[in-house]
């Protein structure tokens, strides 16, 4: 007996040592970010100014904010070789989120105390960052956050490079009520994003003679989409407003057009689908389909051909640009331009200095709003080529002004 | 009345799913014992199979011939796995199914680290063939040429199996071994060599299943995650081992979940559907089906 139970262990602690031996080789493709980290020490001859880059590499949600790592890096390789900030090198110290919100909150504290950095980029999910703020409250810190998200949110110590609700929900509705659409089905991932975008959906159809004809939740990774298209046949609504996250998307995606679903008798907007999704779906199965956002690949003008090309330069040809790529890329820049403004890295002066601060982005220029600390940005409607890319079909008349409370509208009085 | 028959297609479409991602786990978990925490993660070895024919093999444009030989290809690929795991780690905890359950959990692990480091974190893209896409329309429904495909697919599994189980020596020895192992062994079946057969038999399963719910699913890292928890449900319900039993509760499962679901929420349908299963063995905690047997275990 006592051998085998011996025996037993032994496997048990093989395998587990097994399991950290493959996670710590998951960690090899860092090889590729770390020549950023080299170059910054040598040039600057060891004065540099540490920033913290706090995404997930591992777990479900590193699908995404990989990404958005490395286009952080692309932006502070570019202030590097421009001379830095301060006249001192960007050293960044990147660790990983895990897809595990306490431990966004312990890594944050970390690259605060320990690697005393100067800001942090970083988060995706509103769990990662919910679990974030506290810390940087608590710390009088800085955290730059990149992806769009629910709004209803502004923190003295976050400022906010994605979209809030009033720059990109309510412009999609806009454009929906434009196109005569009034009978709207709400499809979400059964988490705060979706279940707070579909109040204020709800709100705006009530005020403005839409009908909302369901809402759908499923669980995050839900992949059985079978009863879910049968509604949507009987409810037959004008459009499907899909706030889905993650793999659902590809389930949904697949199994709708799999019913003889496609874009034009099931047209869907999506807001958390962009050029990076398109490809694991299968852009056969999305083409023609809506997406809101602010920023795409294919977007115009000079700053945003430069943007793609040294990303591509940098990754590799196969990869793409989007939305919160972007924004992570203008989080850094606008951190930069702020502590040089500031003739420091100070918190307070970096945000003092921050306010009014514009920047000419790939998106088009930005202005970042003193007083809630989001930025302005112009709205985009995109329809989804068959390529995967996405081609602009609408844009707001200019940059909107961020109102993550939605104060300036009257039909959403009441929901915050 | 339309939506009766297109919920009663998606239910059945349901339970096949479901029945092809347990058909293999009724050979390692329900024959064996060993509780198979990466049953999934060969599910996805299937999946990716299927990809990796398609984009180096075949190329997009033989979608379908590269569909095809993929069944085949992922049985072996996702069989060669699960006999390299049976020897190397599992062959030495029978006997033991909670120690199992924490090694092939950590197993699981791996392979999923192991195919985003191998294939990248974000899910790949399969193109279904020509003939898969689109839907059948009979009179105003339509239903999914895919679907169609996986209910023929399960069916074809389903009677392979049953085949194979009841006409072949090899069938009846690996029965033999799981009804009484002593006993089996003194009448001289080899039965490491059995046990071997009937890993590498449910492991092949898993990799077919991967194969077709790559037509309707996402290909990623993560995809064995979502269908594990299904296929030890169908299992359990239908009775260890009993293929009868699962087939039986993949159906029952897969159309009251589409019926409830179309009545609530999907997330209302999964708790219904749960509590029933509760309710269930409290009442018949052995599942449907229930092997007679003189063996003393």
């Amino acid at each position: 007996m006592k051998l085998r139970s011996r025996r037993s262990r032994g496997a048990v602690a093989l395998v587990l040592g097994l399991a950290l031996f493959t996670a710590a080789c998951g960690d090899d493709d860092e090889a590729a970010t770390d020549d950023t980290k080299v170059e910054a020490k040598s040039e600057a001859g060891g004065d540099t100014i540490k920033v913290g880059v706090l995404h997930s590499l591992s777990g479900t949600m590193a699908i995404s904010e990989k990404s958005v790592r490395d286009s952080e890096l692309l932006a502070i390789k570019e202030i590097n070789a421009a001379g830095g900030v301060l006249g001192k090198q960007l050293e960044p110290v990147i660790e990983d989120g895990a897809s595990d919100w306490p431990t966004f909150a312990e890594k944050a504290q970390k690259l605060i105390s320990e690697d005393k950095v100067a800001t942090v980029f970083g988060g995706w999910t509103s769990a990662s960052r919910k679990a974030m703020l506290p810390v940087f409250e608590k710390n009088n810190a800085l955290l730059w956050y990149p992806v769009q998200y629910e709004g209803l949110e502004s923190s003295p110590n976050i400022f906010y490079t994605g979209a809030t609700t009033n720059q990109q929900i309510v412009p999609a509705l806009e454009y929906l009520k434009e196109q005569g659409k009034k009978k709207l089905f709400l499809l979400g991932s059964d988490y705060v994003f979706p279940r707070t975008a579909n109040k204020v959906i709800k709100a705006y159809a009530a005020a403005n003679g839409m009908e909302v004809a369901g809402e759908e939740y499923t669980p995050l990774g839900h992949t059985e989409y079978g009863t879910i298209v049968t509604k949507l046949k009987s409810a037959k609504p004008d459009v499907v407003f899909n706030t889905l996250n993650g793999d659902s998307n590809v389930a949904f995606f697949k199994q709708l057009k799999a019913a003889g679903l496609d874009a034009t008798s099931m047209p869907t907007v999506s807001v958390s689908i962009a050029e990076d999704e398109t490809r694991g779906i299968g852009p056969e199965n999305l083409a023609g389909h809506l997406v809101a956002w602010n920023y795409y690949q294919l977007t115009g003008g000079a700053d945003n051909e430069k943007f793609v090309a040294a990303f591509k330069k940098k990754y590799g040809d196969d990869r793409v640009t989007d939305d919160p790529i972007e924004a992570g890329y203008v989080a850094v820049h606008l951190w930069a331009m702020a502590a040089e403004k500031a003739g420091s890295t100070d918190v307070a002066k970096v945000k003092a200095a921050a306010k009014g601060l514009t920047f000419d982005a790939p998106e088009g220029l930005v202005t970042v709003n003193g007083e809630n600390q989001h930025i302005s940005k112009t709205a985009r409607i995109g329809e989804i080529l068959p390529d995967g890319l996405i081609k602009e079909v609408w844009a707001s008349s200019g940059p909107i002004e961020p109102d993550p409370y939605l104060k300036s509208y009257d039909w959403a009085k009441g929901l915050s | 009345m339309d939506v009766f028959w297109l919920q009663l297609f998606a239910g059945l479409s349901i339970a096949s799913i479901l029945l092809l991602i347990a058909l293999g786990l009724t050979f390692t978990f329900g024959q064996m014992g060993v509780i198979n925490m990466a049953h999934g993660e060969l599910i996805m070895a299937g999946a990716y199979t299927s990809y990796v024919l398609q984009k180096e093999v075949f190329g997009a444009g033989r979608a379908g011939t590269s569909f095809l030989i993929a069944i085949p290809v992922a049985f072996l690929t996702a069989g060669t796995i699960g006999v390299i795991l049976e020897r190397l780690i599992i062959r030495h905890l029978y006997g033991r199914p909670l120690d199992t359950l924490l090694v092939t959990w950590g197993i699981s692990l791996m392979m999923q680290q192991g195919a985003r480091d191998l294939f990248g974190a974000p899910n790949v893209q399969l193109s279904a063939p020509g003939w898969l896409q689109g839907s059948l329309t009979v009179g105003d429904l339509s239903f999914a040429w895919s679907r169609i495909f996986i209910m023929g697919l399960v069916i074809a599994a389903v009677l392979g199996v049953g085949f194979f189980l009841t006409r072949l020596p090899q069938g009846r020895r690996m029965r033999a071994v799981m009804q009484n192992r002593q006993l089996a062994a003194c009448s001289g079946i080899p039965t490491a060599r059995v046990d071997m057969l009937t890993f590498f038999i449910g492991a092949g399963l898993a990799g077919i299943a991967g194969v077709a719910i790559g037509l309707i699913g996402p290909i990623g890292p993560n995809l064995g995650t979502y269908y594990i928890v299904d296929a030890f449900l169908v299992v359990i319900v239908g009775g260890l081992g009993q293929m009868r039993g699962a087939v039986i509760a993949a159906l029952f499962i897969g159309v009251m979940n589409a019926f409830v679901e179309y009545g609530t929420t999907t997330s209302v349908a999964k708790v219904i559907v749960f509590a029933t299963i509760i309710v269930f063995l409290q009442f018949r905690p052995q599942g449907l089906v229930v092997l007679r047997s003189r063996a003393l275990t």
